[in-house]
């Protein structure tokens, strides 16, 4: 077996936590079940990995194997890289049968012709998510196999989700082979980006929780109810305030858990308007600005402004949009009044 | 009470109504004023107003002021204290100091700091906010809510 290869293996163990490693290795298949009935999985994960490694030799396990595993672990622990999601588009609207194989082959052919160094691996899963592992390499060199980018490809939708990782110059390749690949006539950057590859699933697929334009009447009698927390001699004054926020939040977040973003980046290309007595700016260039919120949980923090008291209610539309826009990366240009200068209300 | 952060109010109108007293108090929690109008003739006489700002919010600050414009002037002579938040955290200060200062100075009232979040420190405020309520609410004979007022203004200086 390759050296190489074993160390990749041995690697990628090591990054599986210790309780998983078994059963991602059953999931792997390629050992055994006696085999792996030898491995102590209670030992330091050094030696567990060492252990694998040793079985995999016994077995010449090569680099596609290696991949696959590889593969696996990234399908369960997504989240430790960051999506981006794509759109592509047909010209025509006629909804082809899929072939899996078909695009296997195209997109392989695709990527080869113009760089011969490459591993890819392929694997497919339940909800017609087909994973594709990229290795690069450059014409001189083998593919590097700790340089991976990522794709998945819902098959029935137009949407792939990109995971590129440190060659962004090989992007454009890639994107190409897709559309090749998939029959589309071309593709584009859809500026949604996160780390939670469900949730940006759940985004453009529209699987969270929508607000819906419903009239809830509240009962009169609710008015006139005493706090229910034990003390009469606190009294809260802004009772009706505080409903009306959290039926505002209700109408626009809607119910349930929002999708998990962790950015949301509004690059400004709008004049400075400040006072004229100031007279900050002569030319008329737009001034340049980035503005960019970030949370580990962007969406339920905006939620929860309002209710904390940090807010007004309801919140500029330029945050609410976001899951409905299937976009966290906005570019602000200057409109005629359209989009008011001052867009966040603290 | 005044202010943006109502988990907060709740816990220090909490910790004021734990501490040994011997008159009848209520505690209003209002987000903003003016209070709503439909419950005045609920509402006894009020003898202390004490506004919290979080230093971390600049939303707390410009609610402060806008409910400020909304306080009877005869209020200002005594019955009303600002308390302040969230000193702790200078990495997340978004109003600034002067701010705060030059509030205390243009409305004569005095500025408290606390952090509100640590429980020794609610007790102690609670008690302190205790003091003034009584003697703004004319419970100590000889000393007015004026007069108190403007000794604490004095000592802050020195």
């Amino acid at each position: 077996m390759d050296v190489t290869v074993a160390e990749y293996i041995r690697r990628t163990v090591l990054k599986i936590p210790r309780d998983e490693i078994k059963t991602m290795l059953r999931k792997w298949g390629f050992l055994s079940e006696t085999q792996l009935q030898t491995i102590n999985f209670h030992q330091i994960k050094e030696n567990i990995s060492q252990d694998v490694v040793q079985l995999c030799e016994e077995n010449s396990a090569d680099i596609k194997q290696a991949a696959v595993l590889d593969i696996i672990y990234n399908h369960i622990y997504p989240n430790k890289r960051v999506w981006s999601v794509y759109q592509m588009n047909k010209t025509g609207e006629e909804t082809e049968f899929f072939d899996l194989t078909d695009f296997k082959k195209k997109f392989k052919r695709r990527l080869r012709s113009a760089l011969k160094n490459v591993t890819i691996n392929f694997r497919e899963y339940e909800d017609n998510a087909v994973w594709i592992r990229i290795a690069w390499g450059t014409p001189y060199t083998k593919p590097n196999q700790y340089k991976t980018s990522y794709v998945v490809y819902h098959s029935q939708t137009p949407y792939v989700f990109i995971s590129v990782s440190v060659l962004k110059s090989n992007l454009p390749l890639l994107c190409q082979a897709l559309v090749v690949a998939s029959n589309y006539h071309d593709i584009h950057e859809m500026e949604l980006r996160s780390h939670s590859l469900n949730s940006l699933k759940d985004i453009v697929f529209k699987r969270y929780s929508q607000n819906f334009q419903t009239y809830y009447p509240r009962p009169l009698q609710e008015r006139n109810v005493a706090p229910e927390n034990g003390d009469l001699r606190i009294i809260q004054e802004n009772r009706n305030e505080k409903e009306r926020i959290q039926r505002v939040n209700q109408e626009v977040f809607g119910d349930g858990p929002q999708p998990k973003l962790e950015f949301a980046q509004y690059k400004l290309e709008t004049m400075f308007k400040s006072d004229p007595k100031m007279d900050v700016l002569d030319e008329k260039e737009p001034f340049r600005c980035l503005v960019k919120f970030s949370s580990p949980h962007l969406l339920e923090s905006l939620k929860s402004l309002a209710p904390a008291g940090m807010a007004d209610a309801p919140l500029s539309p330029l945050l609410t949009c976001i899951p409905q826009k299937a976009r966290n990366y906005f570019k602000i240009r200057e409109k005629k009044g359209f989009f008011p200068e001052r867009f966040v209300s603290p | 009470l005044v202010g943006s952060d109502e988990g907060l109010q709740q816990k220090l109108a909490e910790a004021i109504l734990r501490e040994k007293k011997d008159f009848k108090i209520s505690i209003h929690l209002a987000t903003s004023l003016p209070l709503p109008s439909e419950r005045d003739h609920l509402r006894p006489r009020i003898d202390l107003i004490a506004f919290m700002i979080d230093i971390k919010s600049k939303y707390s600050l410009k609610n402060v002021e806008a409910s400020l414009a909304h306080v009877d002037a005869s209020f200002f002579l005594g019955k009303v204290c600002f308390l302040v938040t969230g000193v702790g955290r200078v990495n997340y200060c978004s109003v600034e100091m002067n701010a705060i200062w030059k509030l205390g100075e243009v409305y004569c009232s005095p500025v408290l700091f606390c952090e509100l979040e640590l429980e020794g420190i609610r007790v102690a405020t609670a008690q302190r906010l205790l003091r003034m309520l009584q003697i703004c609410a004319g419970h100590i004979p000889g000393v007015s809510a004026l007069s108190f007022g403007s000794l604490m203004r004095n000592s802050a200086d020195d």
